[in-house]
């Protein structure tokens, strides 16, 4: 019982693949276009997690390089919401919908 | 010295198409003069007892060859010079009266000057090469001038047939150099001559060989001469301007065949079949053409074709080795058909482009100048006693009497047949009734074309004893060989005969009395050219565009287009629009390369 009381770095890792899979499960399958965007936020959190995982447990873990890179994804993330949103209120001030079955015109 | 002669009508040329154009007399004037520089230039190494030092340069050299752009001044180019700026400068001056009224008389003027430069560059070669490359202006430029009224489509018809059937021609000519200089190492006339007097041919070169360069040389001859089977451009080159068929395509181009040959004599001696070839081919052309012309009705045509015939009887001079009898008629020739050419534009001029001799009649009453000219011109042609071509046409036959007696029988016949279509010619244009209203308002032509028309009978009547076969050199075969009175006595015979003869059928006739399609149509030449080689040609043409269109176009472009293009339509079905369907292709993507780095490559 030993994957029980002590908490390793598979358990982080398994963790971020359950988030990752629900997020793209979300991406796949939900229609509503803000509920695939916060899907797309899950899986950006799901990798950060599996950062911060690999940082902590990493054997020479005397710098910080896996949190540098998470507060860039988070600064990034949230500057990518802000367009996103926008684009959104746009869209949906265009066409009265969020449903992406509905948004289909940009093909051949 | 040598650039005095050569450079005035390449400078005249350059400035009259470049500059000048606009303003057509200072354009003839211009072109007159560098003719009459060049003259000036040719009558100076005629006069100078040593043309030794003539500079040249060399314009291009590798190992083993080097190509000079020089001159010679032995007598034979002094000579050619002599006939072709003296006779040029009178053309010259004819076509401002024949041409006046043409609104591209600068450019036929510029045309005009470039042949001549071509045409002295040929003369002064002083090496094969450079002669090729002259060669191949001449040819150039007789295009060009062929095709002056290009608006007609005759006449582009024509000037492009002469420049591919000159093509095969140059093309013999090509391989002939490259032989002569594979053999002797050289292409340098002087030290060509001095290998084969020296050493003769080279060991390990069969005669066959030797026959095969000589045939090669013959044949630029051929092509540039009009010899038999090659013969069929010249009379389409009538549909060029009169002065320029008297120029290019009477007096001096065509004769750049049988210059040639003087000039490679000794490389012709070498080979006995190749002389033979020549021979054969020479007599051939004669009577061939002196045939044809005894049933054509249109004046120009009647001139080309006994052109023709004299080219043939200087290339079966040249075949019996009689260098100096060939050049010698060349020259006379050059004077006579120079003059019947310029007396037959200026009836042309009188009758407004009317060829047709049937459509003439008693001219002489009308254009006398024109009229005795052209008596004086005929009269030199046909063998008339102690005229130029008499003493001409005698020297060739008297040394093929004592070469080949069959040779000699075609000869004397053709001078028969000469005396008869030349006197027909005479006869019906300018004897009997007007046969047309158009006639009576004939005018004879104004001095600017009746002077050279005089200055050039005269030539015609004294070219014989001023001396020109002594100037070039011996003759073959001396008069004290016996035989010689015989056979003055029988070409005066064959004068007489064909002179009467036409006189006989033709001084009354109203219409041609006999009609021989055979000779008409030119013993069906051109028919027998179209069905043997242009319809062939066509065919393969025809397979060759399938060939293009269907596998080049078909399966090389088109098809690969088709193929690109339909990749793309099957391809754009996946874009339907639907942002989660793609959401399952780009993670199935991410998911496939996932399993081939990290399951397949790590394994």
């Amino acid at each position: 019982m030993n994957w029980l009381t002590e908490i390793t770095l598979n358990h982080y890792l398994a963790l971020s693949g359950i988030l990752f899979m629900i997020g793209m499960a979300g991406v796949m399958i939900r229609r509503s276009i803000l509920v695939i965007y916060m899907c797309l936020e899950l899986m950006l959190n799901a990798a950060n997690l599996a950062l911060v995982a690999f940082n902590r447990f990493s054997p020479a873990a005397r710098d910080y390089d896996g949190q540098i890179m998470v507060f860039f994804i988070i600064t990034v993330a949230a500057a990518e919401v802000a367009v996103g949103l926008a684009l959104i209120v746009s869209l949906y001030r265009l066409r009265q919908t969020t449903n992406v079955n509905d948004l289909n015109s940009l093909k051949f | 010295m040598n650039w005095i002669v050569l450079l005035p009508p390449l400078i005249a040329a350059v400035l009259i198409t470049l500059v000048l154009h606009p303003y057509k007399k200072i354009s003839v004037f211009t072109s007159i003069l560098a003719c009459t520089i060049s003259l000036g230039g040719a009558l100076a190494l005629f006069f100078s007892s040593s043309n030794e030092g003539l500079s040249s340069f060399v314009w291009a050299a590798v190992p083993g060859l080097k190509i000079t752009i020089g001159a010679m001044g032995d007598h034979l180019a002094v000579l050619m010079l002599l006939v072709v700026t003296g006779v040029g400068l009178l053309i010259h001056i004819f076509s401002y009266g024949y041409m006046e009224q043409d609104p591209s008389l600068s450019r036929f003027y510029a045309k005009l000057s470039l042949f001549m430069f071509s045409m002295l560059g040929i003369v002064l070669a002083d090496n094969l090469v450079m002669m090729f490359i002259f060669w191949e202006l001449v040819g150039l430029s007789s295009y060009l001038l062929i095709g002056f009224w290009f608006q007609k489509p005759s006449a582009a018809e024509a000037a492009k047939k002469a420049f591919i059937v000159n093509r095969i021609g140059d093309f013999g000519f090509l391989l002939g150099i490259l032989g002569t200089w594979a053999i002797f190492g050289s292409i340098h006339f002087t030290e060509l001559k001095e290998i084969v007097a020296t050493s003769g041919v080279p060991a390990g070169f069969s005669s066959g060989i030797v026959a095969l360069v000589a045939f090669g040389l013959f044949m630029g001859c051929m092509g540039k001469s009009a010899q038999v089977p090659l013969h069929v451009w010249l009379p389409d080159a009538m549909e060029g301007p009169t002065p320029v068929s008297a120029l290019i395509h009477a007096a001096t181009m065509v004769a750049a065949g049988v210059y040639m040959l003087c000039r490679v004599f000794f490389i012709l001696e070498l080979s006995v079949s190749a002389l033979d070839v020549i021979m054969w081919i020479g007599a051939i052309t004669s009577i061939f053409a002196a045939l044809i012309a005894l049933q054509q009705n249109d004046i120009k045509r009647i001139l080309a074709y006994s052109t023709l015939s004299q080219l043939g009887y200087m290339v079966m001079a040249v075949g019996i080795g009689a260098t100096t009898e060939a050049m010698f008629h060349l020259t006379t020739h050059a004077f006579f058909k120079a003059l019947l050419f310029l007396a037959a534009g200026s009836v042309i001029h009188g009758l407004h482009h009317e060829q047709d001799i049937w459509k003439m009649g008693n001219l002489k009453k009308y254009m006398p100048v024109t009229f005795w000219t052209f008596l004086i011109g005929t009269a030199a042609l046909t063998g008339f006693p102690f005229l130029s071509g008499f003493f001409s046409k005698e020297s060739i036959l008297f040394a093929a009497y004592h070469q080949n007696i069959v040779v000699f029988s075609i000869g004397i016949f053709t001078a028969l047949l000469t005396a008869f279509y030349m006197t027909r010619l005479v006869v019906v244009a300018f004897f009997g009734k007007e046969r047309t209203h158009e006639v009576h308002h004939a005018h004879e032509s104004p001095l600017v074309m009746t002077v050279p028309l005089i200055v050039l009978a005269i030539l015609s009547l004294f070219g014989g004893v001023i001396g020109i076969d002594h100037y070039i050199g011996e003759h073959k075969v001396a008069h004290e060989a016996g035989g010689f009175y015989f056979v003055m006595g029988l070409s005066i015979t064959c004068f007489l005969a064909g002179t009467a003869g036409a006189l006989f059928i033709y001084l009354k006739a109203k219409a041609e009395p006999f009609s021989l399609p055979l000779l008409r149509d030119k013993f069906y030449s051109d028919e027998i050219y179209e069905a043997c080689l242009v319809k062939p040609q066509q065919v393969l043409a025809k397979a060759l565009s399938w060939f293009d269109y269907w596998v080049v176009g078909g399966v090389f472009v088109r098809l690969t287009s088709i193929s690109a293009a339909g990749a793309g339509e099957i391809l754009r079905l996946l874009q339907g629009g639907s942002l989660q369907a793609y959401v399952v292709m780009f993670i199935l993507g991410v998911a496939l390369l996932c399993y081939w780095f990290l399951v397949r490559v790590a394994l």
